[in-house]
């Protein structure tokens, strides 16, 4: 147990600059997501645009040459993928409410946080600055496969560019091991009195899970990134064979892509659920809070994240089917995967048996927690697919993929981000979000994914290509260009509602109704203390858990929710 | 057995810990969880290009392994005056903590020392990366370029794991630096930093990998800026875990580079 000075900063730079209170670092956490994810959708906004009109002049950008949409798609998977899906649902929101929710003072370390925070915020600014320079952002996807990614010779963007992209991976692999292991040991060692493991909230259990993958998981990456960085810069050949640009050699041989693939997916198949177990963790605790129930099977929900952790580390080799790879191990990469459908399937029944018979409230918060279950099940569903080879082989490089993963790691992800600002802040900022604004922003982001990824399925079933800048020379592609043209589409809608949210945030922040210390009669700690928490989160006290996080309900208690301080209910349900 | 000195340090407002410990000492473990998995990879890296590279040269004569042997002692020996300046923060006798401290330092320095001079002897004769400059004046082995010629995995994997784990040494010598003297090492650094900058060639990949230590002493500065407390006997065993991590790569590092490519 670490012990603190809980004494509040004095100065502007020690308060909200260099802040080591874990509060103020979740919104730094939080608002550089923000950036991120506007930054992001801008990118996809102009990729969506070429895919459909190639030819066309856009104002300040000109014509997108087939390069540069090859750049939009690297630099939107890598920041979505990093700076928003990894960044706000644990470093934003859970740094913000996991002490709270356990009733800490402050995370274990206050210094690693600040550190960890602008870590990531230096591998942010790296990366941006691969727009600027010559040759422009790399061309090699956000998986950076090599030798693509390792030969400077071999695109506009694989010089400078992508040494900024890998260094800036690399910085983002430390910030993020700092922060894992400052949320793993904050889990272990600063619960209050009374909060057992099995009294946390799901919240909990779902960023210390995630923790412990990405403690596990970005150390590999940190390894594979440096190997990258010395095969461009000091001429080793780790991940390049023997082979030549435009018919010059380059000097390389004897390495294997393969181990870059390797290296890569056994930390890029836990970022999956780096990105998703935050969400779920928030999903089972709003249904239960929305749904004044208990949730459904606390343990099984606590044991099914366990499990999707630990089969988390051994499916890697399903991205990688199309590598020419053994048919045995193939086979074994498969069941491992499909075994992966077990824990989800407990987890999404134990969703649906939470919401059974519930008195429902359908607040904004409950809209995107449901809407949340909605893309998990249809986005995971594809999934099984996907884990057989020889379905796989035909789908990989198809729209299909993308449509998968993008329902499901990609959207439902922010669908959970969505809840927990809706749900949050309250608490974060004092004041209420508008509700008719958040419920126009749900309906048109619902249906909006839902119009933009389903047709993906069929376009990609059909033959159509990803990571194409164009398909206008395959007539099978040109065929299906109407298609493209409807997801176009409903992406500008899509991306337009954005904007309801984004003036709903600010506007609320200072315009918004006063909110009351528990405006959802929740039973969590954070919803104890005052709004917006004090610096050291209790008021110089330290709570006393008595109860599980959902005692909603309780046959026998004065109100339909027992609080997790309240005295200690007899009737059990 | 530290443990029981810093056990009153729990406040009984909290659930009990992980196994009755303080955070920074979970804090570490986890860290070196996460390390042995960055060296994993890279071990994993050594393994995948070794297996997969037909006719594996053993260039390593009996000079090569006496030095690595020597870097060994001098590495275990600090892991040993580790564990006495361990059992002196117990004990609470702080003149003894320094000077067992210090003697870690020196015996860690001297690993790097040596293994650096052996770095710059293998690229001078030729066992070298393709961007690592040319030494001037000096008479390039057969033996060795011919084997960075023929099977460039070798020196990659070589400098690679080596490497890192010499990053690893030296930013454990600040660390125990900063637990032994605190802000007293910031000049010790920067003047190490100094040294180890303007004393090595332009062309030795020594004279670019000096400014770790400049990179060092900001973020040491901006540790201690932010938190200026005087470091206890826990401070000392949590470096000390930290410590005995790095010689235990070693342990793997030296069989799988040196041993396995010795030719006696």
């Amino acid at each position: 147990m670490a012990t603190h000075d809980i004494a509040a900063p004095q100065g502007f730079i020690r308060k909200y600059i260099f802040s080591l209170d874990h509060k103020v670092i979740g919104l730094q956490y939080f608002f550089l997501a923000l950036v991120a994810v506007f930054t992001g959708m801008f990118l996809s906004l102009l990729m969506r645009i070429h895919l459909v009109w190639p030819n066309a002049s856009l104002p300040f950008f000109g014509e997108i040459k087939p390069e540069t949409y090859l750049s939009l798609l690297t630099m939107h998977g890598t920041i979505m993928v990093f700076f928003v899906l990894t960044t706000a649902p644990q470093g934003g929101f859970g740094n913000y409410f996991l002490p709270i929710q356990i009733g800490a003072p402050d995370m274990a370390f206050p210094v690693l946080n600040m550190l960890s925070f602008w870590t990531t915020f230096l591998g942010f600014i790296v990366l941006v600055a691969a727009f600027f320079v010559t040759g422009g952002a790399p061309l090699h996807g956000w998986t950076g496969y090599a030798p693509l990614s390792a030969l400077p010779s071999a695109g506009p963007g694989e010089g400078l560019g992508a040494d900024l992209w890998i260094t800036s991976i690399a910085i983002f692999c430390i910030g993020a091991l700092m922060g894992a292991l400052n949320f793993i040991t904050t889990t272990l060692d600063m619960r209050a009195k009374g909060m057992t493991l099995m009294r946390m909230p799901l919240t909990c259990w779902a960023w210390f899970i995630t923790a412990i993958l990405g403690l596990l998981a970005f150390g590999v990456l940190l390894s594979a990134g440096i190997l990258l960085l010395m095969d461009r810069n000091l001429g080793t050949s780790f991940f390049v064979p023997l082979v030549t640009v435009n018919g010059v050699l380059t000097g390389h041989k004897g390495g294997s892509p393969l181990l870059w693939q390797h290296l890569f997916w056994f930390f890029g198949h836990p970022e999956v659920y780096i990105a998703i177990l935050p969400a779920m963790g928030l999903c089972s605790q709003l249904l239960s809070v929305f749904s004044r129930k208990p949730i459904f099977g606390y343990r099984a929900m606590v044991y099914a994240i366990m499990a999707i952790g630990f089969l988390g580390f051994m499916v890697w080799g399903h991205h990688m089917f199309m590598s020419g790879m053994s048919p045995y191990t193939a086979f074994a990469f498969s069941i491992m995967t499909m075994a992966i459908g077990v824990p989800s399937a407990i987890k999404t029944f134990n969703w649906l048996g939470t919401l059974w018979r519930g008195k429902i409230r359908f607040l904004s918060p409950m809209l995107f927690a449901i809407g949340f279950v909605s893309l998990f099940v249809v986005g995971g569903i594809s999934g099984p697919f996907l884990a057989q080879p020889v379905l796989d082989i035909y789908l990989h490089e198809t729209y299909f993929v993308i449509a998968h993963f993008h329902l499901i790691m990609g959207v439902a992800s922010i669908f959970g981000i969505f809840a927990a600002t809706y749900y949050w802040f309250p608490k974060m900022f004092g004041r209420m979000m508008n509700e008719t604004l958040a419920k126009a922003h749900f309906w048109l982001t619902f249906v909006g994914a839902y119009a933009i990824f389903m047709p993906m399925h069929y376009y990609g079933m059909a033959g159509g290509l990803r990571r194409y800048s164009q398909g206008t020379e395959v007539e099978w592609i040109n065929n299906l260009a109407p298609i493209q043209k409807f997801i176009s589409i409903a992406a500008f809608v899509t991306i337009a509602s954005q904007l309801i949210f984004l003036v709903n945030l600010f506007w609320s922040m200072k315009k918004g109704e006063k909110a009351a210390d528990n405006p959802w009669e929740a039973t969590t700690l954070e919803w104890t203390t005052a709004t917006p928490p004090p610096h050291d989160n209790f008021g110089g006290v330290t709570p006393v858990v008595h109860n599980g996080p959902y005692e909603y309900s309780v046959p026998g208690a004065p109100r339909d929710f027992v609080m997790q301080t309240d005295a200690p209910v007899t009737a059990k349900h | 057995m530290a443990d029981r000195v810093v056990a009153h340090d729990i406040p009984s407002v909290y659930e009990p810990s992980l196994f009755g410990t303080y955070s920074k000492k979970i804090g570490m473990w986890l860290f070196l969880m996460s390390d042995s998995l960055t060296f994993g990879a890279l071990l994993y890296a050594y393994s995948y290009g070794r297996i997969s590279t037909a006719g594996w040269p053993t260039p390593f004569h009996s000079a090569s392994i006496v030095n690595a042997t020597i870097m060994t002692a001098f590495l275990l020996t600090s892991s040993l005056t580790m564990v006495l300046a361990v059992r002196a923060s117990v004990q609470k006798d702080a003149k003894m903590q320094t000077i067992w401290l210090l003697a870690t330092i020196v015996c860690g320095a001297a690993f790097v020392v040596l293994h650096g001079r052996e770095w710059s002897n293998l690229i001078a004769e030729g066992l070298t990366l393709p961007m690592f400059p040319q030494v001037p004046g000096h008479e390039v082995s057969a033996e060795f370029a011919n084997v960075a010629k023929s099977v460039p995995q070798f020196p990659s994997t070589f400098f690679t794991l080596t490497g890192m784990h010499m990053l690893h040494v030296t930013l454990g010598i600040v660390y125990l630096g900063v637990v032994a003297l605190r802000r007293k090492f910031i000049p010790i650094l920067l003047a190490l930093w100094l040294i180890a900058w303007l004393a090595t060639p332009s062309y030795s990949p020594f004279h670019y990998g000096a400014h770790v230590l400049l990179l060092a002493a900001v973020v040491v500065s901006i540790i201690l800026w932010l938190k200026p407390k005087v470091y206890d006997s826990s401070d000392v065993e949590v470096a000390g875990l930290y410590w005995h991590f790095v010689d235990l790569v070693w342990m793997f590092i030296f069989p799988l580079v040196y041993l396995m490519s010795a030719r006696i």
